[in-house]
């Protein structure tokens, strides 16, 4: 049996690699199939065509797709991004900071709202179609309803422009205090924390009421269990695989769809910067950026297969 | 004396789908003694787990007990509050469930489910849980008994874990115990070994209960009083010889009647001769991918012949697993067999349906067990006939109708039925509709796959006295596939008997009182008889036991 485990680890370890390698191969040419030619957008209009025709050798630019993804291929492995066009910094340089700070809000955010998200989902579960749930269950589809940009709009106008309380965008080089942190980081962790919860809590919520309805459950309940215990003990650990590709959906979400939040609150995360390296046309950074996000997805996806594959008894 | 158990009055209601309220317990009263097993029997919807459940002071999701009590040693769960209810729960009445396969959590080992109960209500130490809870494993002869505690649900047989579910049930010493059908899922073979650990250990530890059961000669061996329940009534009440010799109420003689179904007279021996219609030559069926010697991964059916004459009947049996479904399905071009071929009125069959011309598809039809879902449930009576009178006879409306309400009146329907679709009828209805499907072919041949399965005793009774009376107007042959011996034994002309997939033996019903094969010895013995006193008789040699029972 642990073979068994070992072996479907594996290969869905397997298939994440492939998975990767696909990815990469469709940025690389989705990015290169963008209009405009690179040397000439670098050079300006008042280039010569020697000079564009000298940089296009320099860059490899005339070489063919396949020996150019290869070479960008061997580059992001070696931790080699390449360089800015628009700034000639090393893009690695450019997008470190830049990961430290999405991943400042994600984790922030995923701290405060897997948690809150699970308990909201699983008490709905147990005390389904009570007013408790029903109250839940509209609130969630209310905001699931209202995109993130409304919700991030309505919150600078409350709290920063009618109520003054926090500053309408986040400064995060001026944070010296917990306090400072806090104003700062408040709006964007609770609209990112509204939008990522409501599908946790639903799918929570569905994957429990599911187990709550099995004969084992009933069993549990025959044998005098309490409710916590046939929760916590009977019914929870059978719904955890769909609970944490849920949880890995929603905070996939942290790392790559937050360009609506990152850029509203003028956050300088990753997805800031690349909607930046796309209005300058920026290739590496935007190729590298879309790198990220998918490696990110991957990653979390990838994890939460593996968890649901070893929580399943069955293959004990 | 008062009673241990004290049912007065339960009144139990069920809200159905549509929101409408219905009674379904009205008004029953019960007794049980210390150290008394009362049995509840009675078809499906009679309410007897409803009433075995309120012992608990329990209704399934959309049932509510409304009037009534329930006493249990002098309490009344029905008024208790839920938390005293679950301090009684487990402790002084404990259930061992049906499917004791889907009752264990998977995700937990059985050794800490099995003592959850002291856990829960601390009545003793876990190391002394655990040490009773591997005494009472060897009590019910379970394999490992030292280390079968340490595996999951999965890892374990079904018989097993029935056994272990009764385990779990007696850890904290309960006053009660309810069983409910605790041997409907297994076979035969192994119900005698689980019936005979229920019983000793019912007798060692002097346990009063319920034992809940469809299957007269089941609670024939373990219960002292029977109760026969119908419509959430009480029909009759009375010690377990007086219900089987001296019934009094009709629908206890109905049901007497069922369960001992009248042999007919077989047509003349000579008549085994008679021109055959189906022969099955060497067919091999399985599953899964070809492997490099051009077998599948999983044979299923391994070598089988048999034959069917013209107007006659084949019955299979055999245990689940057996592969009796996989060769019905090869016969009926369902499932491709790999190896073999069936040869049908003198003419070689294609192996997959796809290769069978419209009018041999016509003679060779089958019915299924689950009516349920072989009806679609969107359709109507009338859609679900009509569909086989357009397809293969290419009737036009008018003819169709007529021909409807014939097929209806055949099968014994009200031609009022036509219009309902298969959620508004009974399960002894929708059976009907689904042979009456079969019928509209007007085929030769009928492979009925334990189309009685699922229904209850009196209305398998009439489902077979219908099919007999078919065959008599309309010169059918069956195959009739089922795991119920007493079935296949009232209706077929030869029976072959079946086992991992291969046939052992073909006998005829009257050579079953003496069979040649070991396992059909066995098989045949393990059928649970009326007589109270079958199980402590019946002798079994355990090495035949051991070499064919997968307990």
């Amino acid at each position: 049996m642990k073979h068994r485990i070992a072996s479907l680890v594996l290969a869905r370890l397997a298939i994440a690699l492939v998975t990767a390698i696909i990815v990469s191969f469709a940025v690389f040419f989705a990015t290169a199939m963008l209009p405009g030619d690179t040397a000439t957008i670098l050079l300006g209009q008042a280039a010569t065509p020697e000079a564009v025709e000298g940089l296009r050798k320099a860059m490899h630019l005339d070489d063919p797709a396949i020996f150019r993804f290869l070479r960008w291929l061997a580059g992001v492995v070696h931790g080699d991004l390449g360089v800015s066009y628009a700034n000639n910094m090393p893009v690695a340089k450019l997008i470190g900071g830049r990961l430290v700070n999405t991943l400042k809000l994600a984790g922030l955010t995923a701290i405060i709202a897997v948690p809150l998200a699970l308990t909201l989902g699983i008490t709905a579960a147990m005390l389904r179609n009570t007013l408790y749930d029903r109250c839940l269950t509209i609130a969630i589809i209310g905001i699931v309803s209202v995109p993130e940009f409304m919700i991030a709009t309505l919150a600078v106008l409350l709290f920063a422009v009618y109520l003054n309380w926090l500053p309408a965008v986040s400064f995060t080089s001026e944070i010296r205090t917990a306090y400072d942190f806090a104003r700062a980081y408040a709006m964007p962790v609770v609209t990112l924390t509204i939008v990522i919860s409501a599908q946790m809590i639903r799918m929570s919520r569905a994957a429990v009421v599911e187990t709550l309805n099995t004969p084992y459950v009933e069993m549990a309940l025959l044998k005098g269990a309490s409710r916590g215990r046939i929760v916590l003990r009977h019914a929870l650990p059978n719904a955890l695989g769909p609970i944490v590709n849920a949880v890995a959906l929603s905070l996939s979400y942290l790392l790559g769809g937050v360009i609506i939040v990152e850029t509203i609150f003028n956050y300088p995360g990753v997805a800031k910067l690349m909607v930046d390296a796309v209005s300058t046309r920026d290739l590496p950074l935007i190729q590298s950026c879309a790198i990220i996000f998918c490696f990110g997805f991957l990653l979390l996806t990838t994890t939460a297969d593996i968890i649901a594959i070893l929580s399943n008894p069955r293959l004990r | 004396m008062t009673s241990l158990v004290q049912i007065r009055d339960l009144r139990v209601e069920a809200t159905t789908d549509s929101g409408r309220t219905i009674e379904i317990i009205r008004g029953v009263n019960l007794d049980i003694a210390e150290g008394e097993i009362v049995a509840l029997i009675g078809e499906s919807g009679s309410g007897k787990t409803t009433i075995a459940m309120s012992l608990m002071g329990y209704a399934r999701a959309g049932c509510k007990i409304v009037g009534g009590s329930v006493a249990v040693d002098g309490l009344d769960m029905v008024a208790l509050s839920e938390k005293d209810k679950a301090a009684v729960r487990g402790a002084k009445i404990a259930y061992v469930p049906q499917s004791a396969a889907a009752a264990f959590n998977p995700a937990i080992r059985i050794m800490d489910q099995v003592i959850e109960v002291v856990r829960i209500h601390g009545v003793m130490p876990l190391v002394e849980a655990r040490a009773k809870a591997k005494a009472l494993f060897r009590a019910l002869s379970l394999p490992d008994p030292e280390s079968i505690g340490d595996r999951y649900p999965h890892q374990v047989s079904g018989g097993q874990l029935q056994r272990l579910a009764a385990a779990m049930a007696l850890i904290a010493s309960p006053k009660v115990l309810i069983f409910d059908e605790p041997t409907t899922a297994l076979d035969v073979t192994t119900q005698v070994e689980v019936l005979r650990a229920f019983k000793s250990v019912i007798s060692a530890h002097r346990i009063a209960g319920i034992y809940v059961s469809h299957d007269l000669a089941v609670v024939a061996q373990i219960a002292d009083r029977i109760v026969v329940l119908r419509n959430g009534e009480v029909q009759e009440t009375g010690t377990t010889a007086d219900i089987l010799e001296r019934p009094q109420h009709p629908y206890t003689q109905q049901l007497l009647a069922a369960v001992a179904p009248d042999h007919d007279v077989r047509r003349d021996a000579s008549a085994a001769a008679a021109e055959a219609l189906l022969e099955v030559h060497e067919v091999s069926v399985g599953y899964g991918p070809l492997r490099s010697d051009g077998q599948p991964a999983i044979v299923a059916v391994d070598n089988v012949s048999l034959r069917v004459a013209r107007g006659r009947n084949l019955g299979i049996i055999g245990e689940s697993g057996c592969g009796k479904s996989t060769l019905a399905r090869a016969i009926a071009g369902i499932l491709p067999p790999f190896a073999g071929g069936v040869v049908f009125d003198g003419r070689e069959l294609g192996r997959s349906a796809r290769n069978r011309n419209p009018d041999q598809l016509r003679q060779v039809q089958i019915v299924f067990q689950h009516a349920d879902t072989a009806l679609n449930p969107a359709h109507t009576v009338e859609d679900i006939l009509g569909r086989p009178l357009t397809f293969y006879h290419g009737m036009a409306r008018r003819e169709r109708n007529a021909r409807i309400d014939q097929l209806l009146d055949m099968v014994k329907l009200p031609r009022a039925l036509r219009l309902r679709r298969p959620a508004e009828l009974s399960g002894g209805q929708k059976q009907r509709v689904n042979f009456a499907r079969a019928l509209a072919a007007d085929p030769k041949l009928i492979i009925c796959d334990e189309i009685t399965s699922a229904l209850d005793t009196v209305v398998a009774a009439a489902v077979i006295d219908l099919l007999k009376e078919l065959q008599r107007e309309l010169d059918l042959a069956y195959v009739f596939i089922s795991h119920d011996l007493s079935v296949v034994e009232a209706i077929c002309d030869d029976i072959v008997v079946m086992y991992r997939g291969r046939k052992i033996e073909q006998i005829t019903p009257e050579a079953m009182a003496r069979p040649e094969h070991p396992y059909t010895q066995l098989l045949l013995s393990s059928v649970p008889k009326l007589d109270p006193t079958w199980l402590d008789r019946l002798r079994q040699d355990p090495e035949q036991v051991r070499a064919y029972c997968q307990r």
